[in-house]
This record gives C-alpha cells, structure tokens and sequence, in this order.
C-alpha cells in the first residue's frame, strides 16, 4: 500500500475514534449553557443559541452543589492524605524492611485483592454501625485509609532503592522512621504522586460504597448528589449536563495536569507481574 | 529497636486497617450469608438464626436472580471482548510510525476513563434520548427509524455495553500500547526480511508478543464488568422488564432496600465464585492456546 494513502487512513480512523471519545462531552459542555428546555428540541441543538450560566446558578444556588462539591473534594483529599502515608509506609517496608513472616504475609495480600469488595459491604455496614461511622463522612474515609493495591504498587517502585543506601544511613546511626522520612519519601516522589491521583480519582468517581453509606444529603458527594437528582430532575437535560460539567471537570483537569504520572502509575501497577 | 519490629511498625497500621474494615467482613460476608439476617435482625441480634445453604437455595430458585446473572453474563461476554478489540485496535493506530499527533489522541482517548461513571451515564440518557438524542439523530440520516434506546428490553443492555466500551477501552488501550512497544524491533526486521505481509506480522509476532498482556486485560476487565452497578441503577433502574438488573444491582436492592443482608451476602459470594471461576478459566484456555 502507498505509504501516503496508509497514513490517510490510520490518521483518519484515529480522529474518527477521538471524535467519538470527546463529541459526548463537549456536547456536555456545550448543552449546559443552554437555557431549560433549548435541548429538548429535534433536530438537537449543537451549540447554544444564547449561552447562559442560569443551570450553574441553579445548581448553586437551589440545588446544593457547592455543599456535594466541597464534600467530594474534602472526603478525596483525606481518603489520599491517609492512603498515601499508610501504603506508603507498608510498601516501603515489603520492599525493604527485612521482618518475620514478611513474604508470607505479602502473598496473603496479593491474594486478598481478589476478593470483590461488595462481598465484605454488608458485614462493613454492620461494623460501622456501633462505631457510629454510618451516615458520616469518617464511614467513607476510615474503610478508604488504606489498600492493598497501593501497598503493592508503592513496593513495585521501592524495589528499586539500593540496600546500600539505607546501610550507609543506618552507620550514621540514624533511626528507621528517620531514614524514611528523610530519604525514603523524597526517593519515592514518582510513585507518590501517581499513587495520589489514582487515589483522588479513585475516591472521586466511587459510587456504590458511599451511596449506601452517606443517607443524609448533606453528606453526599457528586456522584451520589448527581445519581439522586438524576431520579428527581431527569427531564431538565440542560441542568442535568451543568451538573454532569461540574462532576467531570475537576478530575478531568487533574487527570490533564497531571497524566504522565497517571499513565505511569497506571502501567507500574498492571504490566509488571 | 530491633531491624524486625521496625518492619512491623511500619506495615501495621496499613495492616490494621485492610484487617479491621476489609479482610475480617470479607470472611463475615461469608458467614452472614449463611444467615436469615434480616431487618429484624438489624434490631435485635436475637432474631438471627444459622440457616446454612438456604439462601443460597432459595437464590437459584428466584428467576429474578437468575435473570440478574444472565444480564451480566451478557454484558461481560459481549462488553469484555469488545471493549479488548477497540482496546488492541486504538493500541495498533496508536503504534503505527504513519500516525500524527500521537500524544494529542492518546490523551483524547484516554480522558473518558478518569470520567466520573454516574455523570456519563447522565450522559447517556440524553445522548441515547428516543426523541431528542443525538444517537437517533444521526441515525435518521441513514434511514433509520428511532430506536428506544433505554426503553426498549432489547436495546437497554446494548446501550449500556456501548457506554462501558466507550468509558473503559482507553484504560487498556494504554496498557496494550506499552507492551507493543517493548516488542522488539529485529523481530518485524526478521519477518520482513522473509517477506512476511502486514497480516503474517500480525498473527506471527505481535499477538503472540502481546499474549500474556491480553490475557493479563481480559482477567482484569472481566473482573470489572461482573461489578456493573451504577450504569443500570442511574440509567434504567434495572428495567425495562428487568432486563438491566446485574447481580449487584440485585444485591444492593435486596440488601440496602430491603435489608436481606443474608441474601445480598450470599448473591455477593455467588459472583465473587462466578468472578473466580471466569479468571480461572480465562487463564486455562490461554495456556492450551499459547
């Protein structure tokens, strides 16, 4: 085949796929600044006639947003400031804190993972109750605190420090929580900061686990807060998009500013086995 | 303090917390499916008697459950392998030395996955709207009748495989990518210089190059595709006619609506044997085959 005829199709056939992967959302985009009831026309309009913020007021004004926004903001922020400090200090340890009982017990954690978490959801429930962690944002966060994929993915990377590193640090006598803290984490920034978006994102976009456990609306995050007026508002296509813009677009916009740590995170914890 | 209890300090607390709020209901799961807990339970601990297999039982004696395990088989069967083939196919134009703007569609393609689920499924409803939905839109520039996308027991599964191909293929399609690169270039030299066509490359060098990727993909999708929840209970509550309803859909009902958390345990236990057994096969066939 002509080379130049071959390039036409294989770029061709990527921007049609590009096409499909973005037309939902700027369609997203475009039709939340549309006015209640300009979408529900045929033909469907592409862009709005006359742009107009009022579904964003409306939703932080009437609807709560702002309260749904700060909530998944601050439940992601603490899920990751947790995660991250305990899987990091446990992977860091699996990879090269020499302790009885070490490889067993990491094993016994890789093994874990294949449980699906719905099966442990009902007992969980139970636990939290007498904790009287239900209905709280702490039934969210303290189950989050921390995971085994991120224990794995944390010592995936820690493999790689030099034992003789931590022999030198360990002749000038300094302690262990000393050594990691000083050396340890600036060492490991790379997986740091890919195991904090995955975290973030993770957080964010969950769905079923804080459905069940936030009741109160207050407490909900966006994709609860979104799912409930979905069931109540389904018809105002122009609200329900804002709404969808203002869920989608901050992690979209960490995910931009930050995806080459993303993608590496992504790769570390699946390709090497 | 002594080299070994440093280890341990330094993996406890990550360890107590997996412990206490995962591992331990994990095996309670196990346990509570063997149970009548139900709402009186909830009440009073006294109202919990041991039933053994009952739930069980009486699970594959309820024809909504087992329409619950048909949809999903349904939506994995057909969801896995498609979502893999965009994946591989993206991966491949993504690869070829002919493409332009590599990083600009790798990030474009990328983006829905970081998406939040319960937005696109919103999303979705709009989109697939039998009326005003852009799907019907275009179709009616190929002759086509509008179709009922999410009310209509035959199309409401299909539009929500079309919506998981559409949110997940990005995520393995960056996997594939990485594992086409590492593939080394003598091997395509070699091929070529025996006159091997685009086609024999293919079926000669990258799959089997690819193979333990593409297994590694399908065991961890399909993994993800049995745990399909959010699509259904924003999109279509389970219906038209049940013929959304997922396994988990009918666990969370049973136990969150209801609060038959023996059941819901023992339909949580069934898919995690199904997800179990599927991986296991999965993993078989891939050794007979390679």
């Amino acid at each position: 085949m002509h080379p130049r005829f071959a390039s036409a199709i294989i770029n061709g056939l990527l921007i049609g796929l590009t096409a499909v992967s973005l037309f939902p959302l700027l369609w997203m985009l475009s039709v939340s600044f549309m006015p209640a009831g300009a979408a529900g026309t045929f033909p469907p309009p592409l862009l709005p006639a006359a742009p107009t913020l009022a579904n964003y007021r409306e939703l932080f004004l009437r609807a709560g947003m702002l309260r749904f926004l700060l909530n998944s903001l601050g439940l992601a922020a603490a899920v990751t400031g947790c995660s991250l400090a305990l899987n990091t200090m446990a992977g860091y340890a699996f990879a090269k804190l020499r302790f009885a009982g070490r490889e067993r017990l990491f094993r016994i954690l890789l093994g874990a993972l294949v449980i699906p978490g719905q099966v442990a959801m009902m007992p969980l429930f139970l636990l939290l109750k007498p904790l009287h962690l239900l209905n709280s944002y702490g039934g969210v966060i303290v189950p989050g605190m921390a995971g085994i994929f991120g224990i794995y993915l944390v010592r995936e990377y820690a493999r790689s420090i030099p034992d003789e590193l931590l022999e030198a640090a360990r002749v000038d006598s300094a302690g262990e929580f000393r050594i990691f803290a000083s050396i340890i984490v600036p060492l490991l920034r790379p997986v740091l900061v890919s195991l904090a978006i995955l975290s973030f994102l993770g957080c964010w976009n969950d769905f079923m686990w804080p459905l069940i456990v936030l009741t109160d609306a207050r407490l909900q995050t966006l994709p609860v807060a979104l799912a409930a007026l979905a069931r109540e508002h389904g018809q105002d296509s122009e609200l329900m998009m804002a709404g969808s813009v203002v869920t989608i677009l901050p992690v979209l916009a960490l995910f931009l500013a930050l995806q080459k740590q993303y993608i590496q995170g992504l790769l570390l914890g699946s390709v090497k086995e | 303090m002594t080299r070994s209890a440093a280890g341990w300090g330094f993996v406890a607390p990550a360890l107590l917390v997996i412990a206490v709020f995962f591992v331990i209901p994990a095996a309670a799961g196990l346990g509570l499916s063997l149970t009548d807990f139900d709402i009186y339970a909830l009440a009073s601990l006294r109202n919990l008697r041991f039933v053994g297999l009952h739930n069980y039982l009486q699970l594959l004696t309820t024809p909504l459950f087992w329409r619950a395990l048909g949809n999903t088989l349904y939506f994995v069967g057909a969801g896995v392998p498609l979502s893999i083939g965009v994946s591989l196919g993206a991966a491949l134009l993504l690869h070829s030395r002919l493409t332009r703007w590599r990083s600009f569609f790798r990030t474009a393609l990328f983006a829905p996955v970081v998406t939040t689920i319960v937005a696109v499924a919103v999303i979705w409803r709009y989109l697939f709207h039998t009326r005003y939905g852009m799907v019907n839109y275009a179709l009616a520039h190929l002759g086509i009748a509008p179709v009922n996308w999410l009310g209509d027991p035959h199309w409401a599964m299909p539009t929500i495989i079309l919506l998981a191909i559409w949110k997940n293929f990005g995520y393995n399609m960056v996997i594939v990518l990485a594992s086409l690169q590492a593939i080394p270039e003598e091997l395509y030299e070699a091929a070529r210089t025996d006159g091997a066509s685009w086609l024999r490359q293919m079926r000669h060098v990258t799959l089997p190059m690819l193979g333990p990727t593409l297994l590694l993909v399908s065991v961890l999708s399909t993994a993800g595709y049995f745990q399909l929840f959010a699509e259904p209970y924003v999109l279509t509550q389970g219906g038209p006619l049940h013929s959304t309803v997922s396994v988990l859909y009918f666990m969370y009902e049973e136990g969150f609506k209801w609060w038959n958390f023996g059941t819901a345990s023992a339909a949580a236990v069934l898919l995690f044997g199904l997800i179990f057994a599927v991986s296991g096969l999965l993993i078989r066939f891939s050794r007979r085959w390679a």
